[in-house]
């Protein structure tokens, strides 16, 4: 219990430093180009270290987890936004457990 | 005289109040489906709701949720949400230089509390000096929305049956996705980058003696890794960093 909020309250330092530094101290613009495309690549690598395996690690079948996986990249490809390609991968996972369940 | 002004403030503030308010919609969206994330981890309602608080940040509180899941040390947890919201830093330094030499500097403290990529987007859009009072305006309608949308997330993520918190686990997969694929469908780099993430991703959590990587570690080195040699391969060119 403490831990978890002790954890929690580490983030949000982390977190309000990261952004407030740059307003109060630096107050410079990041002139580096190497630092600059790095921190431009950085929430795209992130987001999807993330996702992938965890996708299909989050729901209680696998296969469900592959399936909104491949139905979350099509439609986000063909233009969906953020909603659209949500519910459409919840829904994808839905409907492949309940399909797995009747087997 | 001294009237007009400050009417035309609070006109500033019901700006961002205004602009904010769609913000928070989206935000209430993206934060149950971290909701359900932070349940996942066995986080209690008022423990996700004084994350969301704290930090706003959708993939930041994600790898929290995930390392406090996992039974993580602070320092492994400093470290990732560092990495994971360095690109914060971009957006305060630009925010930095539109800000007036006659603006109060407490103003300061108060807006790096919530940089985001959306109100971040709305602030920059507006000509001239950044308005702390749109800021804060902003931050009203969209803070609140966060908060109780995380919150929610973890109420009903307990009361949900189990089949439709299965399905609703991915959604905040699909919203990664639907931020990610995009932008590798229009420049090859980013597409390297996502590709080679979820191969190296998939690597270290299936080989053997790999695998006994925590998620957060795994994402701090391959966020580093692949990034830093993106960024040594393919450097922005300057005018593509303006717009970014």
């Amino acid at each position: 219990m403490t831990k978890t909020l002790l954890s929690i309250l580490t983030a949000a330092l982390v977190t309000y430093l990261v952004r407030v530094l740059p307003l109060t101290l630096i107050r410079k613009p990041i002139r580096s180009r190497f630092l600059r495309s790095f921190l431009y690549y950085v929430p795209y690598v992130t987001l999807a270290v993330m996702t992938f395996p965890a996708i299909v690690q989050a729901t209680e079948q696998p296969i469900a987890g592959a399936a909104a996986l491949v139905a979350g990249i099509i439609i986000a490809w063909r233009g969906g936004g953020l909603i659209t390609v949500a519910a459409s991968c919840c829904g994808v996972a839905f409907v492949a457990e309940l399909l797995l369940g009747l087997l | 005289m001294n009237q007009t002004h400050s009417s035309s403030r609070r006109s500033v503030y019901f700006e961002g109040l205004r602009d904010g308010f769609p913000i928070g919609l989206g935000y209430f969206a993206v934060s149950f489906s971290l909701g359900i994330a932070a349940r996942n981890a066995g986080l209690t309602v008022a423990q996700g709701l004084l994350s969301s608080l704290l930090c706003n940040a959708s993939a930041g509180e994600y790898a929290l949720f995930t390392l406090i899941g996992s039974g993580a040390a602070c320092v492994e947890i400093a470290l990732a949400t560092l990495i994971i919201n360095a690109r914060y830093l971009l957006m305060s330094c630009a925010l930095s230089q539109r800000m007036s030499p006659d603006m109060p500097f407490y103003h300061r403290f108060f807006i790096g509390f919530d940089v985001t990529d959306e109100l971040f987007g709305i602030t920059i859009a507006r000509p001239g000096c950044v308005e702390p009072r749109y800021f804060y305006g902003a931050m009203t309608a969209s803070i609140p929305m966060w908060a109780a949308g995380t919150a929610l997330g973890i109420f009903m993520g307990n009361l949900l049956p189990a089949r439709i918190v299965s399905a609703l686990s991915v959604a905040l997969y699909g919203m990664f996705l639907a931020i990610i694929v995009p932008p590798a469908k229009e420049n090859r780099v980013v597409l390297g980058c996502v590709l080679s993430a979820f191969a190296a991703s998939a690597a270290l959590a299936f080989l053997p003696v790999l695998r006994s990587l925590s998620s957060g570690n795994r994402t701090i080195i391959l966020t580093v890794i692949i990034s830093a040699l993106a960024a040594i391969l393919f450097p922005r060119p300057a005018e593509e960093e303006a717009a970014a």
